[in-house]
């Protein structure tokens, strides 16, 4: 434990962006996203991304939740004993999920109804848990809370992208704006009504899986 | 009676917990590339499902509820608890599967060996929150919500035995190798996800 404190002086010497802290930031949005490479949080990124809307608001709460989750664990990880681990990073993460939910019902009330129990998943995304398991619980705070950010930005930035697919193809239009011209329906097009229900999602991930790794081979023994 | 086999029904089979909500889907696609440790983890998600929920109903209408705490006294009638839903929930589950790990561990050996991988698993297993979270959103009663434990765990139980099967099969196909592992994984989900939407609409 006092080997931890001699060494967090050093972290000031280090600029804050530092070129390994900016790694740590941008590696999950490509080499390894949660989503596609890890297979962390496929719940909530398959279930909320009928519409881009409420897409943006889940990534946002995550990234949040990630982050400060990842802060926190990070600041107190050598009091925490070993057994109860787990139970100490649940509550903690149910905590901020409870501030996150409460924020939403009263400001976004429309969006946290559409969401429903998607909020309260956050706590067992696997995203959370995982990231601190392997990052939080041996690294420096600060390190912490940009891996938990760049992690909750990687998770989003899939959510968004099939969100948009989903949008634009199941009904037609972008964060609500319709952008599919009317005479294209009269010349005979239609929305696909499958965009809509759940399979389309997995389908949309399985191919993006499949283009991430065709395009970056070292990834296909990873899982 | 025959609204809670409807409701059994539905619950396995309409809205199967991974199929129409993806609840779970981190250790569903994890663990399903063997029939037998996919039967082990659908058992033991069955097992816990069926004790946490019921459990969380009783917290939630004797605890959270606006107007639970009268049975204390008359004073606390308008308290409203709700927003500690999360915490406690998820402390339950967390509690009620280490306390499962001990007992199994300490009575049925050979069942902890079966299952002892799995358990510590369960706890951030999406579907069994998300099991309590739907009970306290549909607000189902006691009888509903035992029942509807029952049947998402069986649901979950269903999908992932049976991808673990087709998962064993594709090992003698030739996949594009990008696309081998979860890329397929997904796809297979996805057309199985398909089939189960013929169920829909269906009542007793």
């Amino acid at each position: 434990m006092s080997v931890e404190t001699t060494t967090s002086p050093e972290v000031k010497k280090e600029p804050l962006f530092s070129k390994k802290n900016r790694k740590v930031l941008t590696d999950p949005l490509d080499d390894i996203n949660p989503v596609t490479v890890q297979i962390l949080g496929v719940c909530s990124a398959l279930a909320v991304t009928t519409q881009i809307k409420p897409a943006i608001i889940m990534a946002l709460g995550v990234t949040v939740v990630t982050a400060f989750s990842n802060l926190i664990i990070a600041l107190i990880r050598d009091s925490i004993p070993g057994r109860i681990r787990m139970i100490v990073q649940l509550v903690i993460v149910a905590l901020l999920v409870t501030i996150v939910d409460q924020l939403l019902k009263a400001y976004m009330f429309d969006v946290s109804k559409k969401l429903s129990v998607f909020v309260g998943l956050i706590i067992t995304n696997c995203i959370v848990m995982g990231r601190l398991e392997a990052y939080a619980m041996s690294q420096k705070p600060w390190p912490s809370f940009l891996d938990g950010i760049g992690n909750g930005l990687g998770y989003g930035m899939i959510l968004v992208v099939v969100a948009i697919i989903r949008e634009l193809f199941g009904s037609g239009s972008l964060l609500g704006y319709k952008v599919v011209p009317q005479w294209l329906y009269d010349a005979g097009y239609s929305n696909n009504g499958l965009m809509m229900l759940p399979p389309a999602a997995l389908f949309i991930i399985g191919i993006f899986i499949w283009i991430q790794r065709s395009r970056n081979r070292k990834l296909i023994n990873a899982s | 009676m025959e609204h809670l086999l409807n409701l059994l029904i539905k619950s396995i089979f309409v809205e199967n917990v991974i199929f129409a909500f993806f609840l779970g889907m981190c250790s569903y696609l994890a663990v399903s590339k063997k029939v037998k440790t996919a039967f082990g983890l659908g058992v033991a998600v069955i097992f816990v499902m069926v004790l946490t929920t019921p459990l969380n109903y009783l917290i939630l209408a004797y605890m959270l509820q606006e107007g639970a705490l009268a049975w204390i006294h008359p004073s606390l009638a308008t308290v409203d608890l709700t927003f500690l839903g999360f915490i406690l929930f998820i402390s339950t589950i967390a509690g009620a599967v280490q306390l499962v790990e001990m007992v199994v561990e300490k009575f049925a050996p050979s069942l902890y060996n079966a299952l002892g991988i799995f358990l510590p698993l369960i706890t951030v297993n999406c579907s069994i929150l998300g099991a309590s979270l739907f009970m306290q959103e549909r607000e189902y009663n006691f009888a509903e919500t035992a029942v509807f434990s029952v049947g998402a765990g069986t649901g979950f139980f269903l999908a992932i035995v049976l991808l673990a099967a087709i998962r064993e099969r594709l090992q003698y196909s030739k996949i594009p190798e990008p696309l081998q592992g979860l890329g397929i994984a997904m796809i297979i989900t996805g057309l199985m996800g398909m089939a189960f939407l013929s169920f829909s609409g269906i009542q007793l």
